[in-house]
């Protein structure tokens, strides 16, 4: 028996789903984030299993790129959590409506 | 013979470790989605992340799961325990529900994503014949990598490094304490 690509994107959806579960049902924005850090690796596996489906390094350079891009948005989104966590003392994301009417 | 019986192990080697690998990574999620306390969550996203350098290897991307371990596991991680050990986030987590029906309309959400998904799956490229990166990775994969990013995607690659100063400049930014 082999592991075949499709056993692979498999676990990528199933992963991808339970980041966008958090992502919906969490209140810690820092847990927000984790959960959006989990969704960019579940697409990260279905790149680098399509690149060895289509037997070329594209898919890998890809992820690679997709990680770069990963550590950019955390520094940027965790500075903005640390000012806003000054301002209002709370990491929660109900407590972030300014905005509201 | 010998060749094909190397191949077969080889096989039986990926199935072993991805079926250990797989519940694991699976189990982890859902421990870091449904823990209270987001230290355990922390934590167990990292064990996610070695797993899934785990499954980068079995794929052949060996470079890319040197930096999965190295940059996510390591570096992203870090920054996160750090960020939760500065702001002190105790077990304060609001349970009430801000819209109601929110949870259970968020898992129904995600089920009906997950159908979608696996439908897709079942339609078109379940039953795809893995090709081999034997031919891409001949010259070793961190060589074949460098290679292919210095040439076709050398754009890209300098616009990631001047992401990556935009993004430094501004955490300093945001923060610095304002007078």
């Amino acid at each position: 028996m082999r592991v075949g690509p499709g056993a692979y994107l498999l676990l990528s959806a199933l992963l991808f789903g339970i980041g966008v579960t958090g992502v919906l049902i969490r209140r810690n924005a820092i847990v927000v984030f984790m959960c959006v850090e989990l969704m960019l690796n579940a697409v990260n596996l279905s790149f680098i299993t399509f690149a060895k489906t289509n037997g070329n390094l594209d898919g890998q350079v890809l992820a690679f790129f997709v990680m770069v891009v990963a550590a950019a948005e955390v520094v940027v989104g965790l500075g903005i959590l640390v000012a806003i966590f000054r301002k209002r003392s709370s990491a929660s994301v109900d407590d972030v409506n300014l905005l509201k009417g | 013979m010998t060749r094909l019986l190397a191949a077969t192990s080889a096989e039986q080697a990926e199935l072993v470790v991805f079926v250990v690998l797989a519940p694991v990574a699976v189990v982890s999620a859902l421990g870091m989605v449904l823990n209270r306390n987001a230290v355990y969550s922390a934590l167990l996203l990292v064990v996610n992340f070695f797993c899934l350098a785990g499954f980068y290897v079995l794929l052949e991307a060996q470079f890319v799961a040197a930096v999965q371990v190295i940059v996510y596991a390591g570096a992203i991680m870090v920054l996160f325990l750090f960020v939760l050990m500065l702001l002190g986030i105790g077990n304060d987590e609001v349970l009430k529900e801000t819209i109601r029906g929110q949870r259970p309309a968020a898992v129904l959400l995600t089920l009906g994503l997950l159908v979608a998904l696996v439908g897709a799956l079942l339609a078109g490229v379940f039953d795809a014949e893995p090709a081999s990166l034997a031919q891409a990775n001949a010259g070793g994969n961190v060589q074949a990598i460098g290679r292919i990013l210095f040439t076709r995607y050398t754009f890209a690659f300098e616009a990631a490094g001047i992401l990556l100063v935009v993004a430094a400049v501004g955490a300093l930014v945001l923060g610095k304490r304002q007078p």
